[in-house]
């Protein structure tokens, strides 16, 4: 792997850049591995660069059915953001922001984080008392957010309409300075390129078909379309295929995956400087560099594996972006697309152990997992290296479930579920 | 965007007349303070999460008001059939021979 540098950028500018080496290679599967990682996505890919970072696990493979950061990793709206309102989200989503910070430096690829700040809009006065809450919990636990008037929102975000009679009027806005956006592909490529550095193997087009147990019980390895594969461990990080995943090794989950919708404007100049969510009217909007606007909202209704869903969610969006941005309101569509998200019942991820040995999974991240990559992936790490959860996930098991410890974002949080 | 069929009104009709309630056919402990802490777990929150035909329930919302069955395959979206409430699971070989 070369490095990005000037002097690297220099040498290869004099042969027309026709020399740069492959940032990993495409590779076969091994018989034997220590870790088998099941899902090439951000959080796949991110545990097994910190497995051989930090840990020293090096004899690892991550296994995908399609390609490399072809699945959620792709297909979201690239927010990032910590303004979650229960401590213990609160620290998960945190930890991952402060990773944001130096992880272009730290994997020596520009994933083009920009902390361009994130804008919930309060349209009634239970929505102002709500975000308040959010405010002050994340202030008693030194995670940024505060309180602006309708006139400082419209200052920090020029498009919003905040006439008084609107129909959704503007009360205010609660604002994480902290949050931005990150370019999704180069994350996931980022990880890539890292953890194939230090020998991890990166297999694409490839589907696990089954996790396979020893007569203990215990995790065996995974039968793959390329034969078995035999692990010490195993970590499954699939996201809405976790379901099919767990159950051929017998383990249950509380999820059920539906479509999430994104789409994109035509390019224009830059005209919105950060993202705004708004839960009431009920969409989120940020503009990419290549001029974009993102736009997404909620989950369809219904259970579906189709990375499609429905149309009438793509209507209730841009009926919410006009309503809060009317100068985009003959803005034109350039793309939908869906992603098939894994959801919990109380909307918080499941990091970490299983009933059976070895067997490791990273899951339920619904609707907001890119914003957690990093943090996740390095907690998760942590949990397959050492057999226990970090303290930051520990409170994240599959087994609050049955001991009714439940991190109750789904009520609670400033989610646009 | 889905069309359904009411098994009460039966029509068919746009999605959005509908709301969704999830899989079908999960009872309720009968026994609940006889039921352990897993049973619980499974019944409220354990889900098979099917990808292909998966038995769920609907609610004709802005209609009769009514939950009732449905089987529809969660790869493709096409309902299978839709049945009322109360009545047993339908089977799933005789539903999905038309489609092959």
């Amino acid at each position: 792997m070369t490095r990005f540098n000037a002097f690297n950028l220099l040498k290869n500018a004099m042969s027309g850049h026709k020399n740069w080496t492959e940032q990993w290679p495409d590779s076969q599967p091994k018989s034997e591995y220590d870790v088998v990682i099941v899902g090439a996505g951000g959080h796949g890919l991110g545990a097994a660069y910190y497995l051989a970072s930090q840990h020293g696990i090096t004899n690892v493979a991550v296994i995908d059915k399609g390609w490399l950061g072809g699945g959620n990793t792709g297909r979201n709206t690239t927010i990032i953001r910590s303004n979650y309102l229960y401590d213990e989200s609160q620290r998960l989503f945190d930890h991952s922001v402060d990773l944001w910070q130096g992880l272009s430096q730290e994997l020596n690829y520009n994933v083009m984080y920009s902390n361009r700040g994130c804008l919930m809009l309060a349209h009634t006065v239970h929505d102002v008392q709500s975000f308040k809450r959010h405010v002050h919990a994340n202030r008693l636990n030194g995670v940024d957010n505060r309180w602006l008037t309708p006139e400082e929102c419209k200052e920090y975000c020029p498009p919003i309409n905040i006439a008084k009679d609107a129909r959704y009027p503007v009360m205010g806005g609660a604002l994480q300075e902290r949050a931005g956006t990150a370019r999704h592909d180069a994350v996931a490529w980022g990880y890539a390129r890292g953890a194939a550095a230090r020998g991890v193997d990166i297999i694409q087009n490839c589907a696990v078909i089954a996790i396979r147990r020893n007569a203990d019980g215990s995790v065996a390895g995974v039968d793959t379309e390329k034969g078995f594969i035999k692990a010490k461990k195993v970590a499954v990080s699939a996201s809405g295929h976790n379901s099919m995943v767990m159950a051929t090794a017998g383990v249950r989950l509380p999820l059920e995956s539906m479509p999430l919708q994104a789409l994109v404007s035509e390019p224009v100049k830059p005209i919105f400087p950060c993202v705004v969510m708004s839960n009431a009217v009920h969409a989120y909007c940020s503009q990419s560099d290549k001029g974009e606007l993102v736009i997404g909202s909620g989950t369809d209704q219904y259970v579906s594996y189709s990375q499609r869903g429905g149309l009438p969610l793509i209507e209730h969006t841009i009926a919410a972006i006009s309503e809060v941005f009317p100068i985009f309101n003959r803005m034109r569509m350039l793309r939908k697309w869906g992603g098939i998200t894994d959801n919990t019942p109380d909307r918080s991820p499941i990091i970490g152990k299983t009933p059976v040995p070895n067997l490791y999974i990273n899951c339920g991240w619904g609707t907001g997992g890119f914003k957690a990559t990093p943090g996740s992936a390095h907690v998760f790490a942590h949990t397959i290296a050492k057999d226990e959860p970090h303290p930051i996930n520990a409170p994240f098991t599959l087994d609050r479930f049955r001991t009714g410890r439940l991190i109750d974002e789904a009520a609670a949080a400033a989610v646009a579920h | 965007m889905l069309l359904i069929h009411c098994p009460y009104c039966n029509e068919t009709l746009p999605e959005v007349e509908f709301a969704y309630a999830s899989e079908a056919h999960i009872a309720r402990p009968t026994r609940p303070s006889e039921t352990t802490d897993e049973d619980w777990a499974e019944f409220l929150f354990m889900r098979s999460n099917v990808k292909g035909p998966l038995y769920e329930r609907w609610r004709h919302v802005h209609g009769c008001g009514r939950f009732f069955n449905a089987v529809r395959d969660t790869v493709t979206d096409k309902f299978l059939t839709t049945y009322k409430a109360g009545e047993p699971r339908p089977d799933l070989s005789s539903l999905t021979e038309g489609l092959k």
